[in-house]
């Protein structure tokens, strides 16, 4: 009898722990649905920065405020929005580590923005090939593995399009508006 | 018999020693034991207020990270700084970070490493910059083949401050003449206020308005002194700064001057003269000595403590003497020493500029600066050399460039030689940055 109450115990606590972790499982968002969600936010903020500040207030439209990489030195200066993208991933850093997000190229005007692992050329090369598709994936850096999501940073106004095409260090100078010009790199720590 | 005695006798001597080193940690005994190397000159001022940087035993690099912060992370920002922790922290770099990690000063800047201290208190080998830049001769010919160690000590580039090296920067002040007027220096307007905001300016007082007549007792030329400063014309009585009679203060300190010229005691006390004294470190320690530093300065000055009043003379409070004169009562180096031959000093013996606008040793080591309080602009001089010493091109913007042309400015803080005789002549070096600049704009 004694032997029959053990295992009905022990039994009851490892299902309660199978349980629990089910349910936790279950709680926790899809990592495809977390980056899904996180990327349509920076792009719907990326999108509307570029058109209703650059474009609007810039030397295309009102002509009030100056764009330019050096921006800070500028009395008048403000941040591109590849820039202005990578502030608020920079500002993210300081308040959360449950993830990280950049924005790269295959064709980037600062070299330390191309791919750089494996997973992060594998993923442009894939959006670049195949427009409207993101690319998702799993790759360990250091001791961390990470669900990794590569989205197509697409060129949304001609204000994306011209300072690409005219900045001396760009490697490529013929982009169009609606191309694929990189990618947004958005990595979660599993 | 002999064996209980050794036992006593090394429990004993442990007992004694564990006690010697508790005592230094905790109960405030001498630290200098616990010194693990020679500090960095940066820093060797307040090595025994150990707690100031290691504020918590079983920290590890946030710690100390937060502690370089604390002092540091201001200037930086606003030197733009190239090369902030947050660049670093994608997972991307995870790689680089295993060589550098750059998330953290003392991955460059080890302390107590003396004999591994490189210039700018760099404990790397000088060619860091290969383990993240490697592919850089491929993306730049002009770079192809260039040494990794001349990237930050040729006058190109500097790790955090580039304000003046930018390749944009470089292009738009190219083929500048070395002089850029001839008329007086084009500083800040000088008519700014120069005190904080929130304090008024009041009437001035003559000598029958002095409020602390019982204090002076037969000391008339401390009355006569402050008759002919501007504290006696800007309404600033006695007790503005020793307090009233029954609450008189002898000596007043740091304290009471910060509470007029709050940016300039902020600098002092972040610069090397007043670092000893600031108010986040750990203890409070002894104003700073020439004779504890390693620099050359003359043996009479060896013992004069670095307060307010060791340039600013209590009561004068010359600025003209503090600019240049109280600089060389101290300093004797070969710099310091050239200066009363150099261009600079020429200029000010032949009163070719207003004396506003004389080039002092102020005027390039303590620049004024401007500062924004309560919407009021505010000019301030700043105390604290740190913010355009070293790199010596952290100086290009706010000194050499009110008068000479960026080429010339860099060519000449690329020059020991004239440094070392105070710019005495031109530039004999050449560093190719902005010929390069145009290079490739011409390319392009």
């Amino acid at each position: 009898m004694k032997h029959i109450i053990k295992a009905l115990f022990f039994s009851s606590i490892i299902l309660s722990l199978n349980g629990c972790g089910e349910g936790e499982q279950k709680a926790g968002i899809d990592p495809k649905i977390y980056t899904d969600s996180l990327f349509a936010v920076m792009k719907a903020d990326r999108t509307n920065y570029t058109k209703l500040i650059i474009k609007r207030l810039g030397p295309a439209g009102a002509d009030k405020i100056k764009p330019n990489e050096h921006w800070e030195d500028l009395p008048e200066g403000a941040p591109l929005p590849a820039q202005m993208f990578r502030a608020g991933a920079e500002a993210v850093t300081e308040l959360t580590d449950k993830f990280t997000y950049s924005l790269q190229s295959t064709w980037p005007i600062n070299s330390q923005n191309a791919p750089k692992t494996p997973m992060e050329k594998e993923g442009l090369e894939f959006i670049a090939a195949n427009p409207g598709e993101n690319f998702y994936g799993e790759e360990k850096l250091g001791d961390v593995t990470y669900f990794t999501a590569v989205y197509p940073d697409v060129a949304v106004s001609d204000a994306c399009t011209i300072c690409h095409n005219e900045h001396k260090d760009s490697p490529r100078t013929d982009f169009k508006v609606g191309e694929v010009m990189g990618g947004v790199v958005i990595r979660v720590p599993l | 018999m002999n064996s209980k005695l050794i036992w006593s006798l090394w429990l004993l001597m442990t007992l004694a020693i564990g006690s010697y080193y508790a005592y230094s940690i905790f109960g405030g005994g001498d630290k200098t034991q616990l010194l693990i190397g020679e500090s960095t000159y940066g820093h060797f001022q307040i090595e025994m207020a150990c707690e100031t940087c290691h504020s918590d035993p079983f920290g590890g690099p946030e710690v100390l990270q937060d502690a370089c912060t604390k002092c540091h992370a201001e200037e930086l920002k606003a030197a733009l700084d190239s090369h902030p922790k947050n660049k670093f922290t994608d997972p991307r770099n995870a790689n680089l970070l295993k060589i550098i990690d750059a998330r953290y000063c003392i991955s460059c800047h080890t302390e107590h490493q003396q004999e591994q201290t490189r210039a700018m208190g760099v404990t790397l080998p000088d060619d860091y910059c290969f383990h993240c830049h490697e592919e850089l001769g491929d993306e730049r010919p002009s770079h192809e083949g260039l040494p990794f160690d001349s990237c930050a000590s040729a006058g190109c580039h500097n790790f955090h401050d580039n304000r003046a090296l930018y390749e944009d920067f470089l292009v738009k002040h190219a083929n500048q003449p070395w002089l850029l007027t001839k008329e007086h220096p084009p500083f800040i307007n000088l008519n700014l206020p120069s005190v904080s905001a929130k304090i008024q300016k009041l009437a001035a007082l003559s000598i029958e308005d002095i409020d602390a007549t019982n204090m002076l007792n037969d000391k008339n030329y401390i009355a006569q002194d402050w008759l002919a400063d501007k504290h006696s014309q800007a309404g600033i009585n006695c007790s503005g700064c020793h307090n009233s009679s029954d609450n008189w203060i002898d000596k007043p300190d740091h304290h009471i001057c910060a509470e007029c010229h709050t940016l300039e005691t902020k600098g002092f006390l972040s610069g090397k003269h007043g670092m000893r004294l600031a108010e986040n470190l750990s203890q409070s320690l002894a104003p700073i000595k020439p004779r504890e530093s390693n620099l050359n300065f003359q043996d009479d000055a060896a013992n004069k403590q670095q307060k307010c009043t060791a340039c600013h003379a209590a009561h004068t409070f010359d600025t003209s003497f503090a600019a240049t004169e109280a600089c060389l009562s101290c300093h004797n180096d070969e710099h310091s020493l050239a200066f009363e031959f150099s261009p600079h000093a020429q200029l000010e013996n032949n009163n070719f500029a207003a004396e506003n606008s004389r080039v002092t040793c102020a005027t390039c080591h303590m620049p004024r600066e401007l500062s924004e309080q309560h919407d009021k602009k505010l000019l301030f001089v700043q105390h604290n050399q740190n913010y355009n010493l070293r790199p010596n091109e952290k100086m290009i913007r706010s000194v050499c460039m009110n008068c000479h042309g960026l080429e010339f400015a860099i060519n000449s803080l690329a020059d020991p030689e004239l440094i070392r005789n105070n710019f005495n002549g031109r530039p004999t070096k050449h560093v190719e940055s902005i010929d390069w600049a145009l290079k490739r704009i011409k390319e392009n």
